[in-house]
C-alpha cells in the first residue's frame, strides 16, 4: 500500500504559555480523510495542541510556538499566512455548543457571509446541504427562521458542525464535541464523524476512550505536554507499547 | 442576644425605609406644587404654548422652547458620545491588551469625576471661542458647544457600560466566530456588538438620562433664553438652566411663577424616570439570554 499524503503535521513543535511549556517537541503526521483521536488526562496539552492547528491560542497572552505545523505541506505560521483564512480552511467544533444568537439559517450562512456572499440561492442551497450533511436537516427544515438557541444541546451542536461545513473546510477540529451531550445525542455525533470522514480530515480530542475507540482510525496519547504514543486506534487499544499508554487506556490513572 | 439581633434587624429596616420615604416626599413636593401650578394654567396650555415667559409681564407658560433646548443639548451629547464611546469600548475589548485595558479604563472613568462646572466653563471659555474661529454665526452661549462638552462628560458612562456589556458576552461565541474565520472587525460588528445590544442600549439610555438631568453645564454655556428651536447655534435654555435661574432670582415664594419650577421638576422627572425605567425594562427583558 502506497503511503498517503498527510494532511497536517507537526515537527518539533514545542508550546508555551508564558514560562509554562505546554507542548514538549511534538512529531506528529496525520492522514486525509481519516480521524484522528487524541486522548490524555486533563492538562496533558492535547486541547492547546488541537488549537494550534486553527492558531486559535493565538489570542491568549503570552502563548508561543516553536516549531512548524504544516496544512498540506505549508507552514501555517508563516508570517504571509492569514488567520482568517487559515479558519476558512480548519473548521472548529467546541466542546459547549455555542450557536449565535441568531437565526437557525443565519448560523449555517454566517460564514459565507462574511466572505462577502450575498446571492439569496446560494445561501439557501448551501444552508440545506450542510443541514443535511450535520444530519439536523429534517428536524429544522419548517424553523430555519427562528433563534437557533431554541435548539437542544444536540441539536446545536449539530447546527454548529454544519455551520462549520457550509464554509467547506478541508480539516474539521473537534474539541470534546460530545462531552456536555447525552447519550443519544452523543450517538448521533459519533455517526456523523464516521460520515463525515469519507470527505474531511478529523481531528478529535476526547475524554472518553469508548469514543476514542468508536469514532477513530488512528489515536494519540499525550501525557504532560508529551506525544506518547501514536498508532492506529485498534493497534494501541488492543497491544499499547507504552506502559503509561496501558495504565491510562485501562483506566489506572486520569 | 436576640434583642440585639433585633436592634439591628430593625436599624436596618430603618435605612431602608428612610431612602424610600424621602423619594417618596420628594415626589410629594413635586406633585402638590404641581397640582397647584396647573389649577392655575391648564396642562393644554402648558404643553401646547409656544412660548415660556413666566417672568415676564406678559407671561405665557409653553414648556415646549425648553423640551426643545433640553433636546437638542441631550441630542449633540449622544451624537458625541455613542460613537466615541462605542468605540472606545470595542477596542478595549476586542483589541487592547489586558493590561493595557485594566490601566486605560479606571483613566477614562476619571472624566466622570471632573466637577460638571468645570466642564461648562470648558464649554464656554475653550470649545466655543474654538469653534466661532470657523462658524461665524455661533452665539456666545449656544447649543453646540455645551452639546459637544455634555458629550465628551458621557462618554465614560457608554464606554464603560458599554465594554461591560460586551465582555459579558460568552467567550465561546468569540471563539465560534473567529473559528469561522471572521476577523477582528466582523467578530466585533457582527457577533460581539449585536450580543451585546441590550446592555449597550442600557448605557445609552442612562447616558441620555444623565445628559436630560444635566444643569450646571447647560447653565453656564448653552445661555438662558428659552426658544422653541433646533438650531444649535443660538443660546438656547434647558429645563434644568430654567430651575436654578429662579431658585437663584427673587422671585417670592408661592407665587405662581415660583411653582413653575416644579412643574418644569415634574416634566424632567416624568422624563428621566420614564427613561430609567425602559432601560431597566429592556435589561430585564434582554439580559437572561445567556445566563
Amino acid at each position: 500500500m502506497t503511503k498517503r499524503q498527510s494532511k497536517l503535521e507537526a515537527i518539533n513543535l514545542d508550546a508555551y504559555y508564558g514560562d509554562f511549556q505546554a507542548l514538549k517537541n511534538i512529531n506528529i503526521a496525520m492522514e486525509e480523510k481519516a480521524v484522528t483521536a487524541f486522548i490524555g488526562p486533563s492538562g496533558c496539552g492535547k486541547s492547546t495542541f488541537l488549537r494550534t492547528f486553527n492558531r486559535m491560542n493565538d489570542y491568549i497572552d503570552g502563548f508561543r510556538t516553536e516549531g512548524q505545523i504544516l496544512l498540506d505541506g505549508r507552514d501555517i505560521y508563516a508570517t504571509d499566512v492569514r488567520v482568517d483564512e487559515l479558519r476558512k480552511e480548519v473548521g472548529m467544533v467546541f466542546q459547549k455548543p455555542n450557536p449565535f444568537p441568531k437565526t437557525i439559517f443565519e448560523n449555517v450562512v454566517y460564514g459565507l457571509k462574511i466572505q462577502g456572499i450575498k446571492d439569496k440561492k446560494t445561501l439557501q442551497e448551501t444552508c440545506e446541504k450542510s443541514l443535511q450533511q450535520a444530519a439536523l436537516w429534517n428536524e429544522v427544515k419548517d424553523k430555519l427562521d427562528k433563534s437557533a438557541l431554541a435548539l437542544s444541546g444536540g441539536q446545536q451542536q449539530r447546527l454548529c458542525i454544519a455551520r462549520a461545513l457550509a464554509i467547506q473546510p478541508s480539516v474539521i477540529l473537534m474539541d470534546e464535541p460530545a462531552s456536555a451531550l447525552d447519550p443519544i445525542s452523543t450517538a448521533k455525533i459519533e455517526e456523523l464523524i464516521y460520515e463525515l470522514k469519507k470527505d474531511y480530515t478529523i481531528v478529535i480530542v476526547t475524554h472518553n476512550m469508548q469514543q476514542a475507540g468508536r469514532v477513530s482510525d488512528h489515536t494519540a496519547f499525550f501525557y504532560m505536554g508529551e506525544l506518547v504514543e501514536y498508532a492506529k486506534t485498534k493497534t494501541m487499544f488492543t497491544s499499547p507499547k507504552d506502559t503509561r499508554t496501558q495504565n491510562y487506556i485501562t483506566g489506572r490513572f486520569g | 442576644m436576640r434583642v440585639q439581633e433585633k436592634i439591628i434587624e430593625g436599624l436596618l429596616w430603618l435605612s431602608a425605609a428612610i431612602t424610600i420615604l424621602i423619594t417618596l416626599s420628594i415626589i410629594w413636593v413635586l406633585l402638590s406644587e404641581s397640582v397647584k401650578f396647573f389649577s392655575e394654567v391648564s396642562i393644554l396650555r402648558f404643553l401646547t404654548e409656544k412660548e415660556w415667559t413666566p417672568l415676564f409681564a406678559e407671561k405665557k407658560f409653553g414648556i415646549m422652547p425648553l423640551v426643545a433646548g433640553t433636546f437638542l443639548t441631550t441630542a449633540i451629547a449622544i451624537a458625541v458620545a455613542l460613537p466615541i464611546g462605542l468605540t472606545i469600548a470595542i477596542y478595549l475589548n476586542e483589541y487592547a491588551h489586558a493590561r493595557f485595558k485594566t490601566f486605560v479604563k479606571p483613566l477614562l472613568e476619571v472624566l466622570a469625576t471632573i466637577p460638571t462646572v468645570v466642564y461648562g466653563f470648558f464649554a464656554l471659555t475653550v470649545v466655543t471661542p474654538f469653534l466661532q474661529s470657523f462658524i461665524p454665526g455661533l452665539a456666545g452661549f449656544n447649543a453646540l458647544s455645551a452639546g459637544i462638552v455634555m458629550g465628551i462628560m458621557i462618554i465614560p458612562m457608554i464606554s464603560s457600560l458599554s465594554e461591560d456589556a460586551i465582555s459579558a458576552v460568552p467567550r465561546s461565541l468569540r471563539e465560534a466566530a473567529y473559528g469561522m474565520g471572521s476577523t477582528r472587525l466582523q467578530t466585533a460588528f457582527g457577533v460581539m456588538v449585536p450580543a451585546a445590544s441590550s446592555g449597550i442600549l442600557v448605557s445609552v439610555i442612562l447616558a441620555i438620562s444623565r445628559a436630560v438631568g444635566e444643569t450646571m453645564l447647560v447653565a453656564i454655556a448653552a445661555g438662558q433664553q428659552p426658544r422653541l428651536t433646533l438650531n444649535p447655534l443660538v443660546p438656547i435654555e434647558t429645563i434644568t438652566t430654567y430651575i436654578v435661574q429662579v431658585s437663584l432670582g427673587d422671585v417670592p415664594h408661592g407665587s405662581l411663577e415660583y411653582r413653575t419650577i416644579f412643574a418644569a421638576g415634574m416634566t424632567l422627572f416624568v422624563f428621566t424616570f420614564l427613561l430609567n425605567n425602559l432601560s431597566f425594562w429592556i435589561k430585564k427583558k434582554y439580559q437572561e439570554k445567556y445566563d
